[in-house]
């Protein structure tokens, strides 16, 4: 199969979903600027032109109301942020009013809008560049929140985002935008809502979100060393959560890792945790373990960049730790998955 | 300004008349505790949204705020729904999920209102935006306070609004509280249509509580939006008699005073238009006595028929979570 990066998927799926309707349309700030998003909407800017991908002002908030506006007109809004912290700005629009038009109006006010935003590591991105805030979008119903992790979710997932007649926040970590990977031609879908289990494994369930999946898979590489096998799952969504692939996972091993790219307090880590304890008590031998951010905000210093984000070899280290009670020798040979050199 | 016709007074009158009565009714009726929500009256304030909505086709769209009753009414939203709705039962407008602050007829093109102040001014510069892209002459009116006017959204709505010029009326009915805080505590200048000036947005400030000029300046604004050239920005001065919420009247309060109340109230909208009709002979006594008790059936079987309907069944804590 072809292989392409995960920003020209993203591309691919806006493409063909403003092929498929031609009243789909794109807003943010710069997306028709000559980098278009990190290459994310420059095939559409190419075929459609700024009609269809709207420059709008600095106005999160409004902006975001406009296309809510327009998307319950039957104008579905993709809405962009390059960061999503820009994004916070419009919480009031998204939480009081995307998340509660269809409930609140009895079921007569669908909201089919898709607010995409990236999220920003290293290169001293600091504290309002960097920021994984997906557990505060799951806390609210009438949301959906997507992570994709791979080429094939960017396209798969957006696609299935943009068609989806509701409010989808989707998350882009910034460090998946070059990945390469194989991704079919052609329209399909990758249903919201259902985790993937990309590696079966017997011994350890690792739930993995967004740019953790890819720590995860090479953490599993170098469990094999030891005799460890880890069963990745790929979430891809965090509202609302695959709770049965979850479960039928750790009912298997008895053990779970949870790796997360946000902080730990409160972050989708202690839901999962909390629902497989409540849920799967007897299947589990040691109790979960939560890779996450400390409660600090992001530093700029790469000394401090260093330890502030968990490695690989956190995730090697609790699957020997479950399987043998013993973190073991330091881990050797840990890949080092990008070189990200910003500027961005 | 050219005269109205006399069967668009009558209109007009019965309009307003059917508001007064319901919200009248529903202050009458509150204390019996079957309407279990906050209700925001708009009892003065009816000349507003029926001045503008006569003009409307149910393809034009209207959003609101938490004083969303007369918004409602104006853009002939059903009364048993509506009254349905405050009762919390599943015939409402909402189904029971939304309540006075939240009353919706997407088939009538009323969209919604939101409780957060200034909330709905960007989603009614939304479907003016989809009329745009969709090259359809309609417009969207977006009704809000002198409070809402103090939030960034107005701002940030009135600029884009203009940048694209998109077929939206900024409705700006001033009532000078919000809650009850006085305008003039609360902003540096107090002429709010002033501030599309910055955005070379047309805008006036008229009498909010004299329906004909209502009628007259909401012509104006929207024929710009139907030919594409683009918002207008009107502020409508007026006053609520009651209570920010509740059924009461609220001078003991402290913050207003009955002189400033009897003021206004010597200026009802409803009164005027009623003693220019009679006095022309577009109205006869008669022909009032039969509005009002048409009226005053339309609102009994309302009651009735809320009071008859069955509350949502539990299960409906999870439905309509998502289209």
């Amino acid at each position: 199969m072809r292989k392409i990066k995960y920003s020209e998927a993203l591309g691919e799926a806006t493409l063909l979903a403003m092929e498929e309707n031609s009243r789909v349309f794109l807003m943010g700030e710069g997306i028709d600027d000559p980098k278009a998003v990190f290459g994310s909407t420059l095939s559409a800017l190419k075929k459609f032109g700024p009609s269809r991908v709207m420059d709008t002002p600095l106005s999160e908030n409004a902006v975001t109301g406009i296309g809510i506006g327009a998307a319950i007109e039957g104008n579905p809004c993709v809405m962009i942020h390059m960061r999503v912290e820009f994004l916070l700005y419009a919480m009031d629009q998204i939480v009081n009013h995307a998340a509660k038009w269809n409930y609140m109006f009895g079921g007569t006010m669908p909201v089919p809008i898709v607010i995409r935003c990236i999220v920003g590591r290293g290169w001293g991105q600091a504290s309002q560049h960097s920021q994984s805030l997906h557990a505060l979008f799951a806390h609210i119903p009438g949301l959906k929140v997507i992570l994709p992790a791979t080429p094939a979710d960017a396209k798969g997932l957006l696609y299935s985002a943009i068609k989806d007649p509701n409010p989808v926040i989707c998350i882009e970590h910034r460090w998946l935008y070059d990945k390469v990977g194989e991704v079919p031609e052609g329209r399909y879908e990758v249903p919201i809502g259902k985790a993937n289990v990309l590696i079966p494994g017997k011994d350890v369930t690792c739930v993995a979100v967004s740019h953790q999946v890819h720590e995860a898979l090479a953490a599993r590489e170098l469990l094999l060393k030891d005799g460890i096998e880890l069963e990745v799952i790929d979430l891809r969504t965090v509202r609302p959560i695959d709770t049965a692939t979850i479960l039928n996972s750790v009912r298997k091993t008895g053990r779970l890792i949870i790796a997360d790219t946000a902080i730990k307090t409160c972050g989708i880590s202690a839901e999962i945790s909390a629902m497989v304890t409540e849920q799967a008590f007897h299947s589990l031998k040691e109790a979960p373990v939560r890779i996450a951010l400390p409660d600090a905000p992001t530093p700029c210093s790469p000394a401090l960049e260093e330890v502030y984000y968990p490695k690989i070899s956190d995730i090697v280290e609790a699957g020997r730790r479950l399987v043998t009670g013993s973190t073991g020798d330091a881990v050797q040979n840990v890949p080092r998955l990008v070189a990200f050199q910003g500027p961005f | 300004m050219a005269n109205l016709k006399s069967d668009t007074l009558k209109s007009l009158y019965t309009k307003m008349l059917r508001i007064r009565r319901v919200e009248e009714t529903i202050a009458d009726e509150y204390p019996n505790k079957e309407m279990k929500c906050p209700v925001h009256l708009s009892i003065g304030q009816e000349a507003v949204p029926v001045g503008i909505c006569e003009q409307l086709s149910t393809a034009d769209r209207v959003y609101s705020t938490h004083r969303c009753h007369a918004h409602y009414l104006a853009k002939d939203g059903s009364v048993p729904k509506m009254i349905a709705e405050l009762f919390g039962k599943v015939t409402g407008c909402c189904r029971g999920k939304g309540g006075s602050m939240h009353l919706v007829d997407h088939e009538k093109g009323m969209m919604g209102s939101s409780a957060l102040v200034g909330g709905t001014i960007p989603l009614a510069v939304g479907s003016a935006l989809s009329f745009s892209i969709e090259k359809k002459p309609l417009v969207s009116i977006a009704f809000f306070g002198d409070g809402g006017s103090e939030e960034g959204l107005f701002y940030e709505s009135m600029n884009f609004a203009a940048l694209k010029k998109l077929p939206v009326i900024f409705a700006i009915e001033n009532n000078q509280y919000a809650t009850y805080s006085h305008q003039k505590s609360r902003q540096a200048t107090t002429d709010i249509y002033k501030r599309g000036d910055s955005f070379g947005i047309p805008s006036a400030q008229v009498d909010g509580n004299d329906v004909e000029t209502v009628y007259h300046t909401a012509k104006e604004a929207i024929e710009r939006g139907r030919k594409g050239q683009g918002p207008t920005v009107i502020e409508f001065q007026t006053y609520r008699w009651r209570d920010h919420v509740g059924p009461s009247t609220d001078i003991e309060v402290g913050y207003r005073t009955q002189a400033e109340l009897d003021g206004w109230m010597e200026k009802c909208p409803i009164q005027r238009l009623e003693t220019k009709l009679l006095a022309q002979g577009l109205l006869t006594p008669r022909e009032r006595d039969e509005i009002e008790a048409k009226i005053k059936t339309e609102i009994a079987e309302a009651f009735a028929f809320a009071r008859e309907s069955r509350y949502p069944n539990p299960s409906e804590i999870y439905t309509d979570i998502y289209a």
